[in-house]
C-alpha cells in the first residue's frame, strides 16, 4: 500500500518492454498490468502511452472501452453471473436478485465492506450447465445462490 | 498395467465438479491399492451427464456419469474399474443414443483423447489433413475447401473457400490467418469444447489455411471468460512446436506457420470480425467500414483470412477425406455438418453434430428431450441474443442456412435455447435491445441510439402507454435498426424483438389492464 507512483510506474514500463515487440501489444499490456494491480492504476495510461507513443486520451479510451478493465480495485472475492438467455431460461434473474438482496449492492458494484463485487458477465460458455456463475475465476455450473454466497464466506 | 480412468476437463465439466471427482478418485485408488492412471480427456457433450467418468475396459470405455464426489466410495465398490455394474452406469461410451446418432467429422476425436497428447491426435489420423496439404499446391487445397461447400460457421455463411481465395491472390509481404474464437453468443459453446478437447485440429485447420493462402502467422483471439479453453490452446501450440508442426518448417516442409492466442477484454461486439480486427490491434474495439475487406486489408492492413474456430476445424477432415465426403452430408447449400448445441431449459443438453436439415423440432423435443423443468416448450431461440425466437408452429424448420432466413430467422453459430412456458417474451424483447445497448460499440446511430430507445418503447407498453402507438414505433425502428445499421449487431438485434413480437403477441399487451382486471 505504501507504494509510491514512481514505483508503479516502473512497474508498469517493465511490462511494456516486455510485451513490446507484440504485434498490437496494447491489450495484452493492460491485461498484465490488470493483473499485477488487480486493476488498471490511472498513472499507468500515461506510462504506457509514453512507451508506445500514442496519446494518453487514446490509451484511456481503449482501457475504458472493454468491461474487464477495472479503474479501480475489485472487492477480495469476485462474483459473476451469467444474465444471457441460456441462463435465464434457467432462473439466472431470480438467481441475480437473489444475490444482489443479499448483499445489498446493484450489478457492478463492491460491497460497503469492500469484500466481494458483483458483475453481470453475458455467457462463459456453461449454457448447457445453466444457470452459470465465475466466482474468484472459478467455474460452477447449475448453481444457486446459496453455494454462490458459500464460496465467498457470505 | 494401469486402469484408465478418463476425467473431462472441460469448462462445463469442471464447472459441475470434476477437478473434485478427479482428486477424489485418485485418493481412493491410492487408499484401495488400484493401479490407475486418470487421463483428463475433452468432453463428448453431454452435459447432463457431466462429469463423466470412463473407464477403459477389454469392452471399450464404459461411462459413469454424472458423478459427484459422494459418488466415489459406491463405485469402487461396484467395481467399476472393471466396469461394474452402478446406479450411474451408462454402458459404453459409444453405444450412448445421444452420441451414436451423431455424424461426428469436426468433432471426431473430441472426449476420446488426451487434448494435449500429439500422439493420441496422430493415432486417430490426426495431422493426415496436413499431410495430404503439403503434397497439394496453394490452389489445390483453396479448390478441395471451395469444392466441399463450407460456409463461414460463425453465423454469415460465407463460402470459405472463396475468402480463402481472395487472400491468396492479394500480393503482401505478410498475411494472416485469424481464428475467430470470440464466442459470446448465449446457448453456443462449440468454440470452446473443441479448444479444450482437441486442439490440434484447430492449429491443424490454422496450418492448412496458411498453406492455402502463404500467411506464416495465425492468431486465436478468444474471450476472457474462456480461462480454460486459453491455457489448454496455449499448451498445445508449445506441444506443436517442440514437435515441428509449428515453427519455421511445418513437418520438415521448409514452409513456416507459428500460432498465438490473443485474449479479448470482455465486449460481445469483438466477435464481429472488423471490430475483433481492431481490438488485436490494440484499439477500441469499434466495427470497420467494409470495403476494404479484411481479406484485403485487415490484420495491420494486411491480407487476412478470418474464419471461426468451427470452420478451420472442420478443414482438416476436408482434406483427410475428400471434398466430396464432407460435401455429401447436409441438405441444400448448406453442406456437411453442424455442431449444434442445445441449451437452456432442456433435458439433455449439449453438443450435437450431424449433416444439416434436422428438424427444429427434432432438435429439441426428440435429441433434447424436452424441458428439464418437465414444463411444455414455449419458445426457442435459435442463433444467440442476435437470433429470432421460434415458437411451436415453426418447428418443421429444418436446420439450414437459407430454410431458416425463409421463416425470418437465422442459424447463427448453431445455438439453440430451449425456454418453457413460463418465460415472458416481452421481457426477452426488452432484454435483447437491453444487450445491444450494453454492447454496442457506438460507432453507428441506429445501433447506439436505437437500442436504447427500443427499451424504452418496450417499457412504455409495459405500462400500457399506447400499446399501439408503441408497437408501430418499435416496428419502424426495428426496420431502420436492420437497415441502417454498420453490423450485424445492430442489424440482428431486430431478429429477436420483432420474432417474439410476431409469434407471441399475446406477451406484449399492457401490463397494467392485466393488474386492473385481476
Amino acid at each position: 500500500m505504501s507504494e509510491t507512483t514512481e514505483d508503479q510506474n516502473v512497474r508498469v514500463a517493465a511490462i511494456c518492454d516486455q510485451m513490446a515487440a507484440l504485434e498490437g501489444p496494447l491489450l495484452p499490456i493492460l491485461h498484465e498490468v490488470q493483473e499485477e494491480f488487480g486493476y488498471i492504476p490511472d498513472g499507468a495510461l500515461q506510462t504506457i502511452a509514453k512507451k508506445l507513443n500514442l496519446s494518453r486520451a487514446e490509451v484511456h479510451g481503449v482501457a475504458s472501452f472493454y468491461h474487464d478493465f477495472r479503474e479501480e480495485r475489485a472487492g477480495k472475492h469476485v462474483i459473476k453471473i451469467c444474465r444471457a438467455e441460456a441462463c435465464q431460461a434457467m432462473g439466472a434473474d431470480a438467481l441475480g436478485d437473489q444475490i444482489r438482496r443479499h448483499l445489498k449492492v446493484d450489478w457492478s458494484q463492491t460491497t460497503a465492506d469492500h469484500k466481494i463485487t458483483l458483475e453481470p458477465v453475458f455467457c462463459l460458455g456453461l449454457c448447457a450447465c445453466a444457470p452459470a456463475a465465475m466466482v474468484d475465476g472459478k467455474l460452477v455450473g447449475r448453481v444457486s445462490a446459496d453455494r454462490i454466497l458459500e464460496k465467498v464466506g457470505s | 498395467m494401469s486402469i484408465k480412468v478418463y476425467v473431462p476437463l472441460d469448462s462445463g465439466s469442471v464447472a459441475l465438479g470434476a477437478d473434485d471427482v478427479a482428486s477424489a478418485i485418485a485418493a481412493k485408488a491410492s487408499k484401495t491399492g488400484a493401479d490407475i492412471k486418470i487421463v483428463r480427456n475433452g468432453s463428448f457433450g453431454m452435459y447432463w451427464l457431466e462429469p463423466m467418468v470412463e473407464v477403459e475396459t477389454p469392452r471399450g470405455r464404459i461411462a459413469y456419469g454424472p458423478v459427484s464426489t459422494d459418488d466415489i466410495d459406491a463405485l469402487f465398490d461396484a467395481d467399476f474399474l472393471a466396469g461394474g455394474d452402478h446406479k450411474l452406469l451408462r454402458g459404453r461410451t459409444q453405444d450412448i443414443p445421444f452420441l451414436k446418432s451423431q455424424s461426428r467429422l469436426t468433432f471426431q476425436r473430441c472426449g476420446i483423447i488426451d487434448p494435449v497428447s500429439l500422439d493420441d491426435y496422430r493415432a486417430n489420423e490426426g495431422l493426415t489433413g496436413l499431410e495430404n496439404a503439403l503434397k497439394m499446391t496453394d490452389a489445390e487445397i483453396v479448390k478441395a475447401v471451395t469444392d466441399s461447400g463450407l460456409r463461414g460457421r460463425g453465423g454469415a455463411g460465407f463460402p470459405t473457400g472463396i475468402k480463402w481465395n481472395t487472400v491468396r491472390e492479394a500480393e503482401a509481404s505478410q498475411k494472416y490467418i485469424v481464428c475467430n474464437a470470440d464466442e459470446g453468443d448465449s446457448g453456443t459453446f462449440a468454440d470452446r469444447m473443441i479448444m479444450e478437447g482437441e486442439p490440434f485440429v484447430l492449429i491443424e485447420g490454422m496450418i492448412i489455411a496458411g498453406l492455402a493462402t502463404g500467411a506464416t502467422k495465425g492468431y486465436v483471439y478468444t474471450r476472457s471468460e474462456y480461462p480454460i479453453a486459453i491455457d489448454i490452446m496455449n499448451e498445445a501450440i508449445e506441444v506443436a512446436r517442440d514437435a515441428g508442426v509449428l515453427g519455421d518448417s511445418v513437418l520438415g516442409s521448409g514452409k513456416a506457420f507459428d500460432i498465438e492466442v490473443r485474449m479479448g477484454a470482455g465486449a460481445y461486439v469483438c466477435g464481429e470480425e472488423t471490430s475483433l480486427l481492431n481490438s488485436m490491434e490494440g484499439k477500441r474495439g469499434v466495427v470497420r467500414a467494409k470495403p476494404p475487406l479484411p481479406a484485403l486489408e485487415g490484420f495491420l492492413g494486411r491480407p487476412t483470412v478470418v474464419n471461426n474456430v468451427i470452420s478451420l476445424c472442420s478443414v482438416p477432415v476436408i482434406l483427410e477425406k475428400g471434398a466430396e465426403y464432407y460435401r455429401d452430408y447436409g441438405m441444400g447449400r448448406s453442406r456437411g455438418t453442424i455442431p449444434i448445441q442445445i441449451a437452456g431449459n432442456v433435458k439433455h443438453g449439449g453438443l450435437y453434430e450431424v449433416g444439416f436439415g434436422l428438424t427444429l423440432g427434432e432438435i429439441v423435443e426428440q435429441i433434447g428431450g424436452g424441458t428439464a423443468s418437465g414444463r411444455p416448450i414455449k419458445a426457442v431461440q435459435v442463433g444467440g441474443p442476435l437470433g429470432a425466437y421460434f415458437p411451436k408452429e415453426l418447428f418443421d424448420t429444418p436446420f439450414d442456412y437459407e430454410e431458416f432466413m425463409k421463416r425470418d430467422g437465422l442459424i447463427g453459430h448453431a445455438g439453440v435455447v430451449v425456454f418453457d412456458d413460463t418465460v415472458d417474451m416481452m421481457k426477452q424483447a426488452r432484454f435483447a435491445m437491453e444487450f445491444c445497448a450494453i454492447e454496442s460499440c457506438g460507432k453507428c446511430t441506429p445501433c447506439r441510439i436505437g437500442s436504447v430507445r427500443g427499451t424504452e418503447v418496450v417499457d412504455k407498453l409495459e405500462r400500457g402507454e399506447e400499446p399501439e402507438v408503441q408497437i408501430e414505433l418499435l416496428r419502424d425502428l426495428c426496420e431502420t435498426m436492420k437497415f441502417g445499421s454498420l453490423c450485424a449487431l445492430g442489424g440482428f438485434t431486430p431478429y429477436p424483438v420483432l420474432s417474439a413480437l410476431t409469434h407471441f403477441p399475446d406477451d406484449f399487451k399492457p401490463r397494467a389492464l392485466d393488474i386492473a382486471a385481476e
